[in-house]
C-alpha cells in the first residue's frame, strides 16, 4: 500500500489532482445569510513557507491565520490555521479634488519573503499600497524604578539606586504596523501588486498604467507602462492584472481586456510600452458572439512556480501558456462551458464581468478556479482530469471527504447533478488559494473562508 | 436629479417592454438552435438597448470601472455596427464637439471618454427605431446645467462636474420638480423659446423622426458654438 502511493506520488508528482481526495478542513467567517458589505472577502494569500494564511475584506481589513504546528507522529491532519492577527489596513478615503469617495476594499495582498523574526506584506486598495510588519512580542520590559505603579515618575530625590529592568514573558501579542505608505501614483484603480525576484522592487498596475517601486521608497516611483492614449476617446483596452517573473528580476507580463498578455523586458528601455512577446490566441470563429471580447478579457495572469509557464483565466476558460510560445496556449481547460449559451443573460445580470482567479499547486501540476453555486475546479495537467467541488458548510465535519459535484448542461438531469438553471449565480468563488508546500487549499465564497486539506493516510 | 429620474422610468419602460419581447428574446432559449451557431447578422434592439443602459448606468458612476465601460463599449459598437453597416452612419468614435477638451487635473480622462461615449451616443441616437435609447445630448447642454456625475463632457463644464455637481445636483432637483420628465427623456437641451420643432411634447422620442431639419441643425450648432465659447483654453504646453 504503501509502495502504491509513492510510486504513484513519484509519476504524477506530489500534486495529483484526482489521486488527492479533498476533505473539509474548517471554515472561517459568520454563519448567518445575512452578509454584511464589509465581510465580503476580497482577496487570499498564502505567505512563502504557508504557515501564514492572509485574508483581505471590503471593509478594508486584513485577518491573518497561522498553521499550528502539529504533532507530526500523531496527526490525522495537518494543523489547523487559527486567527494570528487582524488590523485595518486601509480606512475610505475622499478625494476632495475629485469629489469621490475611495473605496476601503483591499484589492490584493502580497507577502515577502522573510528575512527576519517580522513578516511583511503589502496590502493595495483602490489607490494606495501599504507595507506592513507583522511581528510578535512576547516579553516585555520590567522593573523600572523610576516610576510610581500608576505610571507617574517618582521624585529624583527618593530615588537612591538604579534599576536595570529585565525581560519577562507575556502572553504572545501579534502587532501589525504600517512601515511605509506608497501613494499618488495611480490614477485609474489598481488591481494588481507583484513583488520583484531581487525582493527590493515591485509593480502595481492599475487600469491604464504600471508602476515600479523600490520598497524602501514612497515618496516616488517608475512608470512602466503606460497605455493610456493620447486621446481619451481612442482607449478600447486596459490593464487587468500584471505579475513578475518569479525568478528574473527584469521580467513581467501584464493581461488586458482584449484577451492578450504583453510580457516585458525592463532592460530593453525604461519605457516598457513596446512589449518582448505578445501572447494571443486566435478568436475561434464558431463560437464569436457579442460577447467575445468580454469573456476573452482576461481576469488572472499567474506564472508557475517554475516561470516555464504562465497561466490566463478568461470567463470560461483556462489557459496555460508556454512562455516561448506566443501564438496559442499549450493547454486550455474549459471552467464552465455550459455558461457559453447563457452569455446574454450573463450580460444582462453583470456576471459577465466578474473576475475569478486562479492558482497553481506547488508543483505547478495541478491548477484551480473559482465557479458559480460555490463550485470550484481543479484540472490536473498529467492525468488531464478535472474535478468539481463545492465549498459549503453542508459538507463540515472535519475529514469529510468531499464529493465530486456535476452541472447537467443540457438534457436528463442525473441524479445528484444540478442543472444549470439551478445554480445561484450570486455564489461566486473569485478568490483561492494553494498552500506553496503541502495540499492545503483556501477558497473563499462571498464571506467566509474555506480550508480543505487531502486526506492523509 | 433628473437623468436619474429619466433613466429610471425608462428602465420600468424597459421591464414591461421585456415581456412583450419574449418572443423576441431568442437568445436566453437554450434549445433554440440559432443559440448554437454563430449569431445572425443583426442584434435584437433589445440588446442594444440594454448596453445602452448599462453605458448610461456606468457613466453615471461618480469613478467608473474603466473596464466594465470599456468593454460595455465596444460590444455597443459591435452590436451598432451589425445593426446598421452603412454609410450614413459617422464614424465612431468622431467626435463632433468637444475638440479642445483639456486633460486637465480636474476632470481630465474621465471627462473626455465621457465625451467620446457622448459623442457615440448621438451618433447612435440617429439610427432609425432606436430612438429610445436616452438622448445623450444632455451633454452639450446650456452652460448651467451640470449633468453631474462623469457625464459633463465639455471645458467649461468640467470644473462644474465631478467636482460640484453634487452640490447642484440638489439645487436642480428642487428647480425642476415640478416639470414633466417626459420633456427631458427627448430633448434636454432645447429650451421651449428657440422655435425649434415641438419635440417634447409629443412625447418620448420613439416618434421622432430620425433625421434634424435644417433649423434644427442651426439650433445645435449655435448651442455647440455657444458651449465652446466657454471651455477653457488650453493650458500651457499643450
Amino acid at each position: 500500500m504503501f509502495l502504491k502511493f509513492s510510486l504513484r506520488s513519484m509519476f504524477y508528482g506530489a500534486g495529483g489532482g484526482n489521486d488527492i481526495q479533498w476533505c473539509f478542513s474548517q471554515v472561517k467567517g459568520a454563519v448567518d445569510d445575512d452578509v454584511a458589505e464589509a465581510d465580503i472577502i476580497s482577496t487570499v494569500e498564502f505567505n512563502h513557507s504557508g504557515e501564514l494564511l492572509a485574508t483581505g475584506d471590503k471593509g478594508g481589513r486584513v485577518v491573518i491565520f497561522q498553521q499550528e504546528q502539529e504533532n507530526k507522529i500523531q496527526s490525522h491532519s495537518r494543523g489547523e490555521y487559527n486567527v494570528y492577527s487582524t488590523f485595518q489596513s486601509h480606512e475610505p478615503e475622499f478625494d476632495y479634488l475629485k469629489s469621490l469617495e475611495i473605496e476601503e476594499k483591499i484589492n490584493k495582498i502580497r507577502w515577502l519573503p522573510q528575512k527576519n523574526a517580522a513578516q511583511f506584506l503589502l496590502s493595495t486598495n483602490d489607490k494606495t499600497i501599504k507595507l506592513w510588519k507583522i511581528s510578535e512580542r512576547d516579553k516585555r520590559p520590567e522593573g523600572y524604578n523610576l516610576k510610581e505603579e500608576d505610571g507617574r515618575y517618582r521624585d529624583p530625590t527618593t530615588v537612591t539606586t538604579l534599576r536595570v529592568p529585565v525581560f519577562r514573558p507575556m502572553d504572545l501579542m501579534v502587532e501589525a504596523s504600517p512601515r511605509r505608505i506608497f501613494a499618488n501614483a495611480h490614477t485609474y484603480h489598481i488591481n494588481s501588486i507583484s513583488i520583484n525576484s531581487d525582493y527590493e522592487t515591485y509593480l502595481s498596475a492599475d487600469d491604464l498604467r504600471i508602476n515600479l517601486w523600490h520598497l524602501e521608497i514612497t515618496d516616488r516611483s517608475f512608470n512602466i507602462v503606460d497605455i493610456k492614449p493620447a486621446n481619451m476617446e481612442e482607449l478600447t483596452e486596459v490593464i487587468t492584472a500584471a505579475e513578475f517573473h518569479p525568478n528574473s528580476c527584469n521580467t513581467f507580463v501584464y493581461s488586458s481586456s482584449k484577451g492578450t498578455i504583453r510580457l516585458c523586458d525592463m532592460r530593453a528601455s525604461a519605457l516598457c510600452d513596446r512589449h518582448s512577446k505578445l501572447f494571443e490566441e486566435p478568436e475561434d470563429p464558431s463560437n464569436r458572439s457579442f460577447f467575445s471580447e468580454i469573456i476573452s478579457s482576461i481576469s488572472d495572469v499567474k506564472f508557475s512556480h517554475s516561470g516555464r509557464y504562465m497561466m490566463t483565466r478568461d470567463y470560461l476558460s483556462v489557459k496555460i501558456w508556454d512562455l516561448n510560445m506566443e501564438n496559442r496556449p499549450v493547454e486550455t481547460y474549459q471552467v464552465h462551458e455550459y455558461l457559453r449559451s447563457k452569455l446574454c443573460s450573463l450580460y444582462e445580470n453583470d456576471c459577465i464581468f466578474d473576475k475569478f482567479e486562479c492558482c497553481w499547486n506547488g508543483s505547478d501540476s495541478v491548477v484551480m478556479t473559482g465557479s458559480y453555486n460555490n463550485f470550484f475546479r481543479m484540472f490536473d495537467r498529467n492525468t488531464k482530469r478535472d474535478i468539481t467541488l463545492e465549498a459549503s458548510r453542508e459538507n463540515n465535519k472535519p475529514r469529510t471527504v468531499l464529493k465530486p459535484r456535476k452541472v447537467c448542461a443540457s438534457g436528463k438531469r442525473k441524479k445528484d447533478e444540478i442543472s444549470v438553471d439551478s445554480l445561484d449565480f450570486n455564489k461566486k468563488i473569485l478568490h483561492t488559494a494553494w498552500h506553496p508546500k503541502e495540499n492545503i487549499i483556501a477558497v473563499a465564497t462571498t464571506n467566509n473562508l474555506y480550508i480543505f486539506q487531502d486526506k492523509v493516510n | 436629479m433628473m437623468l436619474s429620474k429619466g433613466l429610471k422610468r425608462k428602465r420600468e419602460e424597459e421591464e414591461e417592454e421585456k415581456e412583450s419581447l419574449a418572443v423576441d428574446a431568442w437568445w436566453l432559449d437554450p434549445g433554440h438552435p440559432a443559440v448554437a451557431q454563430a449569431p445572425p447578422a443583426v442584434a435584437s434592439s433589445s440588446l442594444f438597448d440594454l448596453s445602452v443602459l448599462k453605458l448610461h448606468h456606468s457613466l453615471r458612476q461618480s469613478e467608473p470601472d474603466l473596464r466594465h465601460l470599456v468593454l460595455v463599449v465596444n460590444t455597443l459598437r459591435r452590436i451598432q455596427a451589425s445593426m446598421a453597416p452603412t454609410a450614413a452612419l459617422p464614424p465612431v468614435p468622431s467626435p463632433p464637439a468637444a475638440p479642445g477638451v483639456a486633460d486637465n487635473l480636474l476632470a481630465s480622462s474621465d471627462a473626455a471618454l465621457s465625451a467620446s461615449m457622448a459623442s457615440l451616443l448621438e451618433d447612435l441616437s440617429h439610427i432609425e427605431g432606436l430612438s429610445q435609447a436616452p438622448q445623450p445630448l444632455a451633454d452639450e447642454g446650456p452652460p448651467g446645467r451640470p449633468t453631474g456625475g462623469a457625464s459633463p463632457g465639455l471645458g467649461a463644464l468640467d470644473l462644474l462636474g465631478p467636482a460640484t455637481g453634487c452640490l447642484l445636483d440638489d439645487g436642480f432637483e428642487g428647480l425642476f420638480e415640478d416639470i414633466d420628465t417626459s420633456m427631458y427623456d427627448s430633448e434636454l437641451w432645447a429650451p421651449a423659446s428657440e422655435g425649434l420643432k415641438p419635440g417634447p411634447e409629443d412625447g418620448p422620442g420613439k416618434e421622432e423622426a430620425p433625421e434634424l431639419d435644417e433649423a434644427e441643425l442651426d439650433y445645435l450648432m449655435d448651442v455647440l458654438v455657444g458651449t465652446q465659447a466657454l471651455e477653457r483654453p488650453p493650458g500651457p504646453g499643450r
